[in-house]
């Protein structure tokens, strides 16, 4: 546990001691923005037209901003995970640090926990730039807080989830540029392997959308609170950093 | 301090370390010894629990590294080939960290830290960007992250590699002081630095070992004969060098003479007789009495360059021999 925490720390350290982490956290607001901006906009535009024709359109936040926008920052994520991810190993790889963690006296299993959990707290970072800017529907409207809440924890195990794919690619290759190619693929792959359910019903297609991370996340993003949704991206982290584990151990009978 | 038995890593189509069996007694600096790819990296990487072993065990400090290697790893400092330095973090930073790694917090940390920086002499540069300090700090910064948990054993694998030779003589030195505390096993393929440094050597090639001994037996054990150079030359007009070694050959004890130049009416040939007979003072004799000058005569030790030759060289030409030969061959 402590070990876990040091590597943990020194993995943020080296995440905000260089520009990776302004970077990505100044795209995301950037992008993120963008989103809010026209999303604002248009709700602000249906609202005064359905004004002036008179009629009583049922408008609310929650559904009309909160939920779409919700929607976007997963999507977001799918592009910003393997940037946070496709380091943490190779680049201990490459430059021979590895050899330093693996003759500590520090488990495999404290390495690669400590390592994924400093990649997904940097992308609850993230998450708190966008919660800023949903302040501001508070400011100004009266949403309910709760599927906001529930729909940012939706996010935050999604991207568990990917984080720990990208975790485990990066075990694999000493190039970065490999390992977030490779992370981006299997991700997206995940993210649409539920197309399948669109043309077939047979069992095989119900097993593929069930492993479709995003359909997992609709229930997060309506603000239910779904366990079997929230236990399919618990054991989507446990799975892969259990295969992130064992790679490691690999990598020493291998090299 | 520590023990291999047979030792052995095999990779699908080589056989990097072959049947290696050894042992260090605590306190000692032992020089492993090899042509690069010899086995010395995966061997030190085995007994730092870096790599398994196909077959075969080591034990350090008391720890079996299969079957403890916590405790293995709590035990011993490793400083790769390369140092394993994070070049975005700061000296400081970087040495809190590895403390933290291997177990230290609080005061017991910071004492440590001042006390490597201290003795790697590297406090000018604790505030530094690794990345920016060169390979001279580098190096003493990855024997600082080391030893910053005091280990009782020390795995240096080519610690004077890619340094200048004032920094080289600076890491000798640091290596030398630390003996005292620490079991040291370094690895190189440099000779003279085990010569320097090390009390006991380990030949590897091929990964298999080929020698293990001190540094002074070694020496000896390579040949048991002596070998003296001798420079003859003419005080005035020629000098017949057959003339030389016919009269050398007659002292008693000299078992061969062997031509070495003959140049300017200079005569250089190496004597050899039985180790512990005392032909130094006949030859000089014998060389002044026949009316020739003595220029020069000087026990030819062996260095443990040709005993390295030697004993590696058995499958590929080493290069001295057929040096020596053309050298020879100009001379005549």
């Amino acid at each position: 546990m402590k070990n876990m925490l040091i590597i943990c720390r020194k993995e943020l350290r080296s995440y905000f001691a260089s520009p990776i982490a302004y970077l990505l956290l100044v795209m995301f607001a950037f992008i993120f923005g963008f989103f809010f901006w026209t999303s604002l906009e248009y709700f602000v535009h249906v609202g005064m037209e359905s004004q002036m024709r008179g009629e009583s359109f049922p408008m609310n936040v929650n559904e009309q901003i909160i939920r779409p926008l919700l929607s976007n920052i997963s999507v977001v994520g799918l592009f910003f995970i393997p940037l946070i991810s496709m380091r943490l190993f190779a680049e201990e790889k490459r430059t021979g640090t590895i050899e330093l963690l693996a003759t500590s006296p520090v488990s495999d299993t404290e390495i690669v926990l400590g390592k994924w959990l400093a990649a997904w707290m940097l992308y609850g970072c993230m998450l708190l730039v966008s919660a800023f800017s949903f302040a501001f529907l508070f400011q100004y409207g009266n949403p309910d807080w709760k599927p906001l809440l529930i729909g940012f924890l939706g996010l935050f195990l999604l991207a568990g989830g990917l984080l720990a794919i990208g975790t485990f690619v990066s075990t694999l290759t000493k190039n970065q540029i490999v390992a977030g190619a490779v992370t981006f693929g299997i991700c997206l792959l995940l993210w649409v392997i539920d197309w399948v359910s669109g043309f077939n019903s047979s069992n095989w297609a119900r097993v593929l959308s069930y492993l479709s991370v995003i359909t997992h996340y609709d229930s997060f993003a309506k603000g239910v609170l779904s366990v079997r949704d929230a236990i399919f991206y618990l054991s989507m982290i446990f799975v892969w950093l259990f295969l992130t584990v064992r790679s490691m151990e690999s990598l020493r009978w291998r090299s | 301090m520590i023990t291999a038995t047979g030792l052995t890593k095999k990779y699908a189509s080589t056989t990097a370390v072959d049947n290696i069996s050894f042992e260090v007694q605590k306190g000692q600096i032992v020089g492993f010894l090899g042509p690069n790819g010899a086995g010395k990296t995966t061997t030190m990487r085995m007994l730092t629990c870096f790599l398994p072993p196909t077959s075969g065990t080591a034990e350090v400090a008391g720890f079996d590294v299969l079957l403890h290697p916590m405790e293995v790893k709590k035990h011993i400092g490793y400083l790769p080939e390369s140092p394993p330095l994070y070049m975005d973090m700061r000296t400081g930073e970087y040495l809190d960290f590895v403390g933290r790694l291997k177990g230290l917090s609080g005061n017991e940390l910071k004492s440590r830290i001042d006390y490597v920086c201290d003795r790697c002499a590297i406090a000018d540069v604790r505030k530094k960007l690794l990345g920016k300090l060169s390979k001279g700090y580098r190096q003493r910064v990855g024997l600082a992250q080391a030893i910053i948990h005091n280990p009782d054993v020390l795995i240096l694998d080519e610690p004077t590699s890619g340094l200048d030779p004032k920094q080289i003589n600076e890491t000798r030195d640091l290596i030398k002081g630390l003996a005292g505390d620490h079991t040291i096993i370094l690895s190189t393929h440099i000779l003279p630095e085990v010569e320097q440094i090390c009390e006991q050597v380990l030949i590897i090639n091929n990964g298999k070992l080929v020698a293990k001994d001190s540094v002074h037996n070694l020496q000896n054990r390579a040949r048991g004969i002596q070998s003296i150079f001798v420079e003859v030359a003419a005080r005035n007009g020629d000098v017949n060098s057959g003339a030389v070694v016919e009269r050398i050959e007659r002292i008693p004890g000299v078992s061969r003479v062997l031509l070495k130049d003959t140049r300017n009416n200079h005569v250089i040939c190496e004597v050899e007789s039985k180790k512990d007979s005392l032909v130094r003072g006949d030859v000089a004799r014998a060389i002044v009495e026949s009316g020739w000058d003595l220029n020069e005569l000087r026990p030819a030790a062996m260095s443990l360059e040709e005993i390295f030759l030697q004993l590696t060289g058995s499958d590929s030409p080493a290069p001295a021999p057929a040096q020596q030969a053309a050298a020879e061959g100009a001379g005549s």
